[in-house]
């Protein structure tokens, strides 16, 4: 019965967030816009673009390899499932003792590599810039997405997402200093992660600010929806990650009713919608830095999640 | 005192603040964001002391926190902002050491303050001790500020945020008399008058405040 | 078992000193690495059958004048014949493939001397054998370096390589007797009943590391081995990659687990730990500058290699810090790691080969497009890559995994410079492993993908048959050691017990563990539901979006049209090796590589055009090929320019003073 409990939870989460992802983009341009003192497409629009680029059959180069037919499916499926195990409304679900903060980082990692591979297939000069600078940014944020888990491993003794949650909610960990600075760490690592203004620019086709973009130049038809739509999965899946381990109030805790589910699900959409605001104002405020400035930025990223680790040692030595 | 506790919590964040504006400090390659952080750095300090002074129920820390809060949160970063204008001098840090490095030494060195700290202070308040090794940081990071920059005005910011250091070291152990205070942040003021006017000689003299270009008029070339 | 292992060993040996005459026909040539293949298979059935039964030893008829010469299999030395026979076999079967002609003796006579000198060095139960075995190991790798002497970067290799074995060999007879002390007897029994304490364990320690790390490929004696790899034939280059690096590691293993005893405290992991974390970084560094595929490759060994000293210097720190289930995580991951690397590095070497082979070049500036030519080895070649990269649910991302974890944990060891360093440690791994990724994608990349770059590229051919075997059978096990880690850790058991106590922590068939209450990687439902998310969506894209492709020329940015002799276009208009590592070159190679990029212009009015050159210098090397004489005129100019300081540098002797004193403050209290 708990187990029928867990696996409808799961279904309904794996429902919810892909639906979901391409309306929180939507929302996002949209938010931004308003910011701008634009109108702004509608919330929906991204499910429309979607609609459109699938009817269209893709162009490839004529010594495109099977690698460019295959890896928007392989990039897309590693995104779906990392999204599939990170919690959104429910603890418990059938998948968590999977849910692994090093495991999701790894499919995400999968679904980088295959951009990577796909934006090098054609052999021309802006796929390899793309997935040279892609591969470099990742080289400084993984370690700073590590870095960030072990402030949380030590505290929550696990890097599971259902443990850490519970450890932030039962765990009377109050307000500390080293999780600021592990928050700050992953939210550099969740901007870099999804080709975010200060890192790259999500809404620009010019060669000098593309990195992810120059990756899927070559895309078209069905093969640009499926990275379209990876990307639009993997700010939801990130957005989702943060609200998961930083703001664990709302969650429904393992095997409950589906009345607590009901609240879960509004507080989730309410964080969602409040992360996404958060990201479009700080979008519109900053300005997109030089390419060779962010390593700087990462490589702060690592140094402040370093630095929240030390303090760590310190408070477990004495408290 | 143990964490969930608000004032520890709330201690232990204001102490994290300022450590963090140090390396805020040291990430920063314009002189207005460097005067700006070091303002944040000073007022949030301020509302360390203000905390401290309710929490121990130390009514003279008040005044600390006035004085820091006027001093290094509103009227230093005025006269340096001023200053800049006035001299229309260079907007950007040049560092002797890159960033990147600069950043992986602060860590170090904020190791290297706990791994002094602890043990030395075994039997004292947990409080006490993080704090102390929080400022010893400070201090240090400031340091490290004025020798890898070339600007004057980011090593006058260097020394300031060292007194910093020092003033969060002076809240956090309880019972300090302020005369020992007050007679800090007077010779801290006066030094900051000091290379202000000695910058303004600079200036006047060889066009540049690069302290390198000093070597050139130095007895014998090298 | 163990009588046939020593008579394996003596045939192999019978083997190379009959070379002289297999070599003459390519039928008897190919039939001699048959011969060395099957060896292969013997070892590594034998090191399984050794891990399933129990501990055997054996002592020869022959020896030194001070005792006879003995053999023993336990549970480690188990453990590590299986890399050894499964990458001697893959190694032999692809040479097979390559016999097409009568070769000449030089290139068979060592091959299966080198491959009996590394089957002595792990089954040896005294400091004599293990040494023979070690140096013959050593003698017969040079001599295959040094097989095609005509090229003086060859030459150079292998006296570089010459060099550093003999270094390493003497380091470890200094070790043997240090550990021997007064007795002399260097049996390992012998070696257990007196481990070495203090000061004494430091200088074994040290020299161990000095010794087998060379060896191994341990930071800063590494220099050798991105020399000595593309100098090899590739067959050679895998064996060494795959198998003499991991003997190497075993020497490491037996010596600090074994023969100084259980009771050594836990700041002795920490140096192994440190030169790990550098080994790692500046190997994959290295790996994302490089423009010759076997020199990447190399340079990916050595990071490898980092992670797997790593990890051994993590169990040793947790055994002495009385945590046994922890410290068996660590060595777990260490073991799985030796296994896992050496079957996708000899993949990826054998992979090399085919290319050199079918596009008759290792510079990645010539490459290019090979997986329409090529298919075999290029998709052959994925898995490797992908495992290197640690992507789930590959081997390579089961140990890297594994290593994290114990990472994460390494706190719990309590003092906290440890902790801090071990912190920086985690970060170093994690930025070692990210830029092993970016390497391997890099490799891959511009081999396989794009459009050739030279005539000869377009024409590659790839060989069937034995070789095209040596590929798919590496290939294979990579995907099964990467779905059931938890089998094979359970398999290391008798391994982990000895290095560590206790067994790995929840190791069943289908899912590896952390700790008690710790986190879990099940690989095979993380398989099943990457596979089935990739499948969804290709069912509902199917139903959705209209079938085919359409083709049309590739954009090549606006470049004139390509020559005639080059109709599958400039290679300019591709990205090049050095351009492709331009943002790594930049943003690390800079300050720990010295990596710089210069742009010599012509002067003006002439018409020739400015050449770009990028380089870096691995700073290792650098310090070998000339230190002393230049360390002195440095010390002589330094002394000088202490009188002409600036005032920021006066500053800073003060603020060095403070901090020195500080640490020495630091340093009294923890001691």
């Amino acid at each position: 019965m708990a187990f029928l409990g867990a696996l409808l939870a799961q279904a309904l989460h794996l429902a919810l967030i892909l639906a979901a992802a391409p309306v929180l983009t939507g929302l996002v341009r949209w938010l931004k816009a308003r910011m701008m003192g634009r109108r702004g497409p509608s919330p929906l629009q991204p499910l429309r673009d979607l609609a459109k680029l699938l009817r269209k059959r893709p162009l490839l180069a004529e010594n495109a390899s099977p690698v460019s037919r295959a890896m928007p499916y392989v990039a897309a499926g590693a995104v779906v499932a990392a999204a599939a195990l990170v919690p959104s409304f429910a603890r418990g679900m059938a998948l968590a003792p999977l849910a692994d903060l090093l495991l999701v980082a790894g499919l995400l990692a999968l679904g980088r590599v295959a951009m990577a591979l796909a934006g090098m297939d054609a052999g021309t000069p802006f796929g390899g810039l793309g997935a040279a600078r892609e591969m470099s940014f990742a080289a400084l944020a993984e370690p700073a997405l590590v870095v960030a888990a072990l402030s949380l491993a030590i505290l929550a003794g696990t890097t599971n997402f259902d443990g850490i949650a519970a450890a932030f909610r039962d765990g009377g960990l109050g307000l500390r200093v080293s999780l600021g600075f592990a928050l700050a760490a992953l939210l550099a690592v969740a901007l870099a992660e999804n080709a975010r203004i200060p890192v790259d620019n999500p809404a620009t086709h010019l060669e000098l600010t593309m990195v992810h973009e120059a990756m899927i130049l070559e895309a078209s038809g069905r093969h640009l929806a499926l990275w379209d739509y990876a990307a639009m999965l993997r700010l939801a899946l990130w957005l989702s990650l943060l609200a998961a381990v930083f703001l664990p109030f709302g969650q429904a805790p393992a095997g409950a009713a589906p009345h607590l589910w009901a609240l879960g699900l509004l507080a989730w959409v309410a964080k969602m919608a409040g992360l996404a605001l958060a990201l479009a104002a700080f979008e519109s405020a900053i300005a997109k830095m030089r390419v060779f400035r962010v390593p700087e930025f990462l490589g702060a990223a690592l140094l402040l999640g370093l630095l929240g680790a030390v303090l760590l040692f310190v408070s477990t030595g004495l408290a | 005192m143990s964490f969930g506790q608000i004032g520890y919590d709330l201690a232990h964040l204001l102490g994290g603040g300022v450590l963090l504006l140090s390396f805020v400090l040291l990430y920063q390659r314009r002189i207005g964001a460097l005067i700006n952080a070091f303002a944040m750095q000073g007022t949030l300090l301020a509302l360390a002391a203000a905390w401290a002074a309710h929490a121990q129920g130390a009514p003279g820390l008040h005044l600390t926190a006035a004085l820091t809060l006027a001093a290094k949160g509103v009227l230093i970063p005025l006269a340096l902002h001023a200053t800049v204008r006035r001299l229309d001098l260079h907007r950007a840090v040049e560092t002797a050491l890159g960033i990147g490095p600069s950043l992986v030494a602060g860590v170090g060195l904020v190791a290297l303050a706990i791994l002094v700290v602890l043990p030395a202070t075994e039997g004292a308040r947990a409080l006490a001790r993080e704090d102390l090794a929080l400022a010893l940081s400070v201090v240090l990071l400031g340091m490290l500020m004025m020798i890898t920059r070339r600007n004057a005005i980011s090593q006058v910011v260097g020394l300031l945020s060292l007194e910093n250091g020092l003033i969060l070291a002076a809240i956090g152990v309880a019972g300090m008399p302020l005369v020992v205070e007050l007679s800090a942040a007077a010779l801290v003021l006066m030094i900051a008058l000091v290379a202000a006017v000695f910058a303004f000689q600079i200036r006047e003299r060889f066009d540049t405040l690069d302290t390198a270009s000093l070597e050139e008029h130095r007895g014998e070339r090298r | 078992m163990l009588t046939l292992l020593a008579l394996l060993a003596v045939l192999l040996l019978a083997l190379g000193a009959a070379a002289p005459l297999l070599a003459r026909r390519a039928g008897r040539a190919r039939a001699a690495f048959g011969a060395t293949a099957a060896a292969g298979l013997l070892i590594a059935a034998a090191g399984l059958a050794g891990l399933l039964g129990g501990p055997a030893a054996l002592d020869l008829p022959l020896g030194p004048p001070w005792g006879p010469m003995r053999l023993a299999l336990d549970g480690l030395s188990a453990w590590f014949l299986l890399p050894l026979g499964l990458v001697s076999a893959a190694a032999s079967l692809f040479a097979l493939g390559g016999v097409r002609a009568p070769m000449a003796p030089r290139r068979l006579l060592p091959w299966p001397a080198f491959l009996a000198g590394m089957l002595l060095t792990v089954l040896a139960a005294d400091g004599f054998t293990l040494l023979l075995g070690f140096e013959a190991m050593s003698l017969a790798s040079w001599a295959l370096v040094a097989h095609e002497h005509a090229a003086a970067e060859n030459r150079r290799a292998g006296r570089i390589y010459l060099g550093f074995a003999g270094f390493g060999g003497l380091c470890l007879v200094l070790a043997l007797g240090l550990s021997a002390g007064g007795a002399g007897d260097v049996a390992f029994a012998a070696l257990r009943e007196a481990p070495p304490e203090g000061w004494r364990a430091a200088a074994v320690l040290g020299l161990v590391l000095a010794g087998a790390g060379s060896k191994a490929g341990l930071f800063p004696l590494h220099v050798w081995l991105p020399l000595a790899h593309p100098a090899a034939p590739s067959h050679v280059s895998a064996a060494m990659s795959g198998a003499m690096t991991k003997v190497a590691l075993y020497v490491l293993a037996r010596f600090l687990f074994d023969l100084m005893g259980p009771a050594q405290p836990f700041w002795l992991g920490a140096p192994l730990i440190a030169l790990g974390a550098a080994s790692a970084v500046i190997g994959a560094l290295r790996a994302n500058l490089e423009e010759d595929s076997k020199t990447l490759l190399a340079c990916s060994t050595i990071e490898n290699v980092g992670l797997i000293a790593i990890g051994l210097g993590l169990a040793l720190a947790f055994r002495g810090a009385d945590l046994p289930a922890l410290a068996a995580l660590a060595a777990g991951a260490a073991l799985l790691h030796v296994l896992n690397h050496a079957m996708f590095k000899t993949l990826l070497f054998l992979a090399a080969g085919e290319v050199l082979h079918g596009a008759l070049s290792r510079r990645l500036d010539r490459l290019g497009g090979l997986i329409h030519r090529m298919p075999w080895t290029a998709w052959a070649a994925l898995v490797g890559v992908a495992a290197a990269a640690s992507l789930p649910p590959l081997s390579g991302f089961a140990s890297e995994w594994l290593l994290l974890q114990a990472l994460l944990a390494a706190w719990r060891v309590g003092d906290l410079a440890f902790q801090i360093g071990v912190a920086a440690a985690t970060a170093l791994a994690a930025l070692a492993a990210a830029l092993a990724a970016a390497a391997m994608v890099r490799f891959w990349g511009l081999v396989f993908l794009g459009r050739p770059r030279s005539p000869r590229a377009a024409g590659a051919e790839e060989s069937g048959g034995a070789a095209r075997l040596a590929l798919l059978l590496p290939a294979g096990l990579t995907v099964l050691l990467g779905l059931a880690p938890g089998v094979m850790l359970a398999l290391a058991a008798p391994a982990l017990r000895l290095m560590a106590g206790a067994a790995a922590p929840s190791a069943g068939g289908l899912v590896v563990g952390a700790a008690e209450g710790g986190a879990r990687y099940w690989p095979l439902p993380v398989a099943l539901l990457a596979a089935a998310a990739i499948g969804g969506l290709w069912w509902l894209v199917r139903r959705r979006a209209p079938a085919g492709v359409a083709r049309g020329p590739a954009w090549d940015c606006g470049f004139i049209a390509p020559p005639a002799h080059l109709p599958f276009g400039d290679p300019a208009t591709q990205p090049s090796a050095a351009g492709f590592a331009q943002p790594l070159r930049r943003m690390l190679g800079e300050s720990l590589l010295a990596a710089q990029e210069h742009v010599a212009m012509p002067p003006p009015g002439a018409t020739a055009p400015a050449v770009l050159r990028a380089g870096f210098a691995d700073p290792a090397l650098a310090a070998l090929e000339g230190p002393l004489p230049r360390w002195r005129e440095a010390l002589a100019s330094r002394a000088e320019r202490l009188r002409d300081l600036s005032i920021r540098q006066n500053l800073g002797l003060t603020f060095a003073a403070v901090v020195l004193l500080l640490a020495l403050l630091a340093a009294l209290e923890a001691g």
